[in-house]
């Protein structure tokens, strides 16, 4: 059921509060004002220029299935789909958002349903600690997306900007090859 | 008629049930150390010594303290009129947690900033200022004992040189005999170079001290929860009962997360003087070249030979490179682990190890990373030690192994080193590996290849290993004994909630120790909720590393389990009103053994423990249970690697990957099979890409993700993994091994074996890891052996690049 739609003047968060340390001390940092959408939410935000986007999803959101595992922009557990494309959101600034649409983990998963990612991992194993596998599963998803139908090779080549330290990413590849076979099936 | 519940179909042993686990991973539900938020959390910040060696003359904070929102700076100073500049050690010696006099390896914590943001505890940090003084450097154990060095721990009292320990074990003069009368005497001298776990999840803690309660509760990245209120109450001095150590999900262990870092520290005494919760999490440099890595070992070793390839004794010495503190887990009698497990798989009857630990420029370490305490160092030795003296002696590489492996009939065997290994099927694992890598065949092509000037190269690799550590007799951390437990509490409905002192990281004890109950009391797994990792709940245990889950941990689990089901039978006597003697168990039921159609299901028992107990008994269903392992588990595994190998450009590939894997019962055959692949893609990083070392100034050189490199899925070799060979272990109450470890354990001597193997024509004997394109390709062209030891040169006496090149200096 949707919610009612009642009009209402102001921000939604009406209460904030911070210490005053005089007003020369926050006058100097800079905050820019976006509108994003996020796992089909929209979403406005106050971030400083240089706040990173996993940041902004983690802290800001308050959404934290997105991971952040390196300083370096390697270990990609921190991808998520920045207008349906693959990106390491700790490479991206918060402000690259603006006017654009982010997916993360925390939106595959449907009303009552699974991803047919999640199960695929679940099925075969494709996980242990599940640090890296939301990230994992969101280059899967930009993969599966632009090839429903790919060989062992091309899930592979897609991954290799994920890293994984528990798998052996065998099962990894079984559970994405898992999933296209399921998105194929049910036509979705 | 059995009415025996099907053990498969209830998640018993044997089951590949599906992880409980996933369900909050898949959603991105986990709970991670830097997921949690408390009310009011600061965030703590770092400053690390650009220095390896160097003394402080001066700290000037006073910018770091000015910029808004910075609410405390501290440094060794201020900890020191705390008594918390120092620490003590897992293993006896202490360590800086904030630098004091000197900064003692690159990347050293110096300083921390306490801040209302990580961006702003940041940015005040660049703001400090440290003077330094250089002092000449220390990276490897030749110069550590060289004349005129450096004495590193100049804090120590009683420390005059660069020393930490020498040890020795086995028979001196029966090895010295044996050598007499040796035919052939193979030497290798190689270097296990330094490597770091690396889990993709950093380090990290939130402490939160509650000045109103008294209590201090610590949210921490770490393995063994216990361990650390017990570290933390005598380093804080605050009353164990009042220290709650909540590890909650982790990304990965590796052993990188057990040591107790100064960070956890820092943000504990900064928790207490600023009453707010402060939260710290590393970055992956910080990571990379400050916490717990792994190996460092330099090995010299000799074999003596009777002409027809028995060995009659092996000699062994190590120096390990401990970094700039003693600060391995490891049991405290052991000073350089278990390395003296070293061919406990094959029965030679005389043996002597002798090895030194000397201090370094370097980050602190030694013990981590999938090594079962130094046993990858143990395994890796041996199988380079058998490949090089099979070639000696001309023999083939896996009868040279068969004709000296321990029989089947002479378990329990007793090693030349003292382990009692307690069982295994050898020669029937090697027969699996060799039939399925087609070992024949492949010989053959080897030599066909070799006419048209391929290279092609088999490796194999054989390993057991002592995993549960462990005994009390022997083993023990700071004096505390290697025991675990379990605490099962069965309601009334038959539900069951299960804690234990181990900690998963991935293994997937919510999943497994479930298992384990449904085998002994026939609750369905998915009836019984698995909880490890919070102090205040879960049992006393030593936690999760080394491979010492299954048998220790799960051992408690089946003990608890047992304790409750001898229970249950007396319940079930009152309930069918016949005596204890009468009652038969079958899987989730007991009987009335001279009316089998008369029984209770273990359900009606839990019930009856709650509203129908005989007089005289205690009401409920609940108990605990602490296991002391009688012995070690031993599985044994072989691996064999097949690769060929490009002499243009000493680039190699993996043709075949198999592993025999023999760890007894199998509790659950997928999560099993997860963690060999696991390892084995370790092994093959340690072998093919993963260099981390140290130049001569004591730069930490690849200490992060760009250099440190870690194979992809791409390019990551498919495995193909054997189960046939199950060896239950007679001790282990279901039969259990350890198996975590194992592929990390005897992978890499197979890789670098096959790459020896592509390459024998040259001569040469001894790579040392990672085989990097460069050095296979030296040692091909220059038909010399190639060492990787730092430091790392950027030129040698002939005025080209010679030994080590970093990746990305070619």
């Amino acid at each position: 059921m949707a919610p009612p739609t009642v009009a209402r003047k102001g921000r939604p968060e009406m209460t904030i509060v911070y210490e005053d340390r005089g007003d020369d001390a926050t006058s100097d940092v800079p905050v820019n004002r976006i509108k994003f959408s996020i796992n089909g939410k929209k979403m406005v935000a106050e971030v400083e220029p240089r706040l990173l986007l996993s940041h902004l999803i983690r802290r800001g959101v308050g959404l934290t299935g997105t991971h952040m595992g390196c300083d370096t922009t390697n270990c990609g557990a921190c991808t998520v789909l920045v207008d349906g494309r693959p990106v390491k959101s700790c490479t991206m600034l918060a402000v690259q958002v603006d006017g654009r649409t982010v997916e993360t983990v925390e939106g595959l998963a449907g009303a009552s349903e699974l991803h047919p990612l999640q199960e695929g991992f679940k099925a075969e194993h494709g996980l242990q600690c599940g640090f890296c596998t939301p990230g994992m599963m969101m280059a899967a998803k930009a993969l599966l997306a632009e090839n429903p139908d790919p060989t062992e090779d091309e899930v592979r080549w897609a991954l290799s900007g994920n890293l994984c330290r528990c798998t052996g990413y065998q099962n990894i590849v079984k559970s994405v090859l898992w999933a296209a076979d399921k998105l194929r099936t049910q036509g979705s | 008629m059995s009415q025996a519940l099907d053990e498969i179909k209830i998640g018993g042993l044997g089951a590949s049930r599906k992880r409980v686990e996933d369900d909050r991973f898949i959603r991105g539900r986990g709970n991670y150390t830097d997921d949690i938020t408390l009310p009011g959390m600061l965030h703590m910040e770092i400053l690390r010594s650009p220095l390896a060696h160097a003394r402080i003359k001066s700290i000037d904070a006073s910018k770091a303290w000015d910029i808004p929102g910075v609410r405390l700076v501290l440094t060794g100073e201020m900890m020191a009129t705390r008594n918390l500049a120092w620490m003590p050690t897992l293993s006896y010696d202490t360590q800086a947690v904030l630098a004091t006099d000197k900064v003692r390896f690159q990347g050293q914590e110096v300083a921390c900033v306490i801040a209302d943001d990580p961006y702003i505890a940041k940015d005040a940090c660049e703001a400090i200022d440290v003077e330094y003084e250089p002092l000449p450097v220390i990276v490897n154990p030749v110069q550590a004992v060289a004349d005129g060095a450096p004495v590193i721990r100049d804090d120590k009292e009683n420390q005059p040189d660069n020393v930490i320990y020498n040890w020795e074990v086995g028979d001196k003069a029966g090895t010295d005999r044996a050598f007499e009368q040796a035919d052939v005497i193979s030497k290798l001298k190689l270097h296990y170079p330094r490597s770091h776990p690396s889990p993709i999840e950093c380090c990290g803690s939130i402490a939160d001290f509650n000045r109103a309660t008294s209590k201090l509760t610590v949210y921490m990245t770490t393995q063994a929860p216990h361990i650390i209120r017990a570290a933390v109450a005598m380093v804080a001095e605050l009353p164990e009962h009042l220290i709650r150590i909540v590890s909650p999900d982790i990304g990965g262990g590796f052993g990188n997360k057990v040591p107790v870092y100064p960070g956890y520290v820092c943000s504990i005494l900064a928790s207490i003087l600023l009453e707010r919760p402060v939260k710290w999490i590393e970055d992956k440099s910080g990571n990379l070249i400050s916490t717990g890595f792994a190996r460092d070992m330099y090995l010299d070793s000799e074999m003596a030979l009777r002409k027809d390839g028995k060995i009659l004794g092996v000699r062994i010495h190590a120096d390990a490179d401990h970094g700039a503190f003693f600060s391995d887990a490891q049991p405290s009698k052991f000073k350089i682990g278990l390395l003296h497990s070293a061919f406990a798989a094959y029965d030679i009857p005389a043996g002597h190890l002798t090895a030194r630990g000397t201090y370094s420029n370097k980050a602190p370490g030694g013990v981590a990373y999938r090594c079962s305490f130094r046993v990858t160092e143990a395994m890796f030795f041996q199988e380079r030690m058998m490949q090089v003296a099979a070639v000696d002696l001309g023999i083939d590489q896996a009868e040279f192994r068969r004709m000296n492996f321990v029989q089947d009939e002479q378990f329990p065997y007793r090693t030349a080193f003292g382990f009692l290994t307690d069982s295994g099927q050898y020669a029937k694992c090697l027969d699996v590996g060799l039939k399925a890598v087609g070992y024949e065949e492949f010989r053959q092509q080897q030599a066909e290849a070799r006419k048209r000037g391929k290279l092609l190269g088999l490796g194999i690799s054989t390993m057991t290993e002592p995993l549960g550590a462990g005994n009390s007799r022997e083993y023990d951390i700071l004096g505390i004994k290697m025991f675990d437990s379990a605490d099962l509490k069965v309601h009334m409905t038959g539900k069951a909630i299960l804690r234990t002192g181990a900690k998963s990281q991935g293994q997937g004890h919510e999943t497994t120790w479930a298992q384990i109950v449904a085998h002994e009391l026939g609750l369905p797994a998915e009836d019984v909720v698995v909880e490890e990792g919070d102090t205040d709940t879960a049992p006393f245990g030593m936690g999760t590393y080394a491979s010492r889950s299954t048998p220790v941990a799960g051992a408690a689990v089946a003990m608890v389990s047992r304790k409750i089901r001898a229970k249950a039978r007396k319940l079930a006597a009152h309930l069918l009103e016949v005596s204890e003697e009468d009652i038969e168990w079958e899987l989730g039921r007991f009987y009335v053994r001279s009316a089998p159609d008369r029984g209770v299901t273990i359900q009606e028992c839990a019930m009856a423990a709650y509203s129908n107990m005989p007089d005289g008994m205690e009401p409920g269903l609940e108990n605990t249970a602490y296991y002391d392992p009688p012995n070690l588990t031993w599985p044994f595994a072989v691996y064999i690697v097949t690769v060929e190998v490009d002499p243009e450009t000493g680039v190699w590939d993996v043709l075949n990957m198999v592993a025999v894997d023999d760890c007894g019962v199998r509790i659950n055959p997928m999560i099993v099979e997860g963690q060999i692949m696991g390892g084995l893609t370790e092994a093959y990083a340690m072998a093919n890409m993963q260099f981390i070392t140290f130049d001569a100034e004591g730069n930490c050189v690849g200490s992060n993700y760009m250099d440190y490199l870690l194979p992809t899925a791409w390019e990551t070799p498919g495995f193909e993994l054997h189960s046939e060979v199950v060896t239950p272990s007679p001790h282990h109450p279901i039969g259990a091994k350890g198996v975590g470890e194992c592929a990390a354990v005897g992978g890499p001597a197979a890789f670098v074996n096959a790459v020896m193997d592509a390459i024998s024509d040259t001569g040469v004997r001894n790579i040392d890891m990672p085989l990097l394109p460069d050095r296979v390709w030296e040692a091909i062209t220059y038909r010399r052996d190639v060492s990787g030891a730092p430091p790392v040169r950027a030129e040698d006496d002939a005025g080209r690049s010679g030994g080590v090149v970093p990746p990305g200096q070619n």
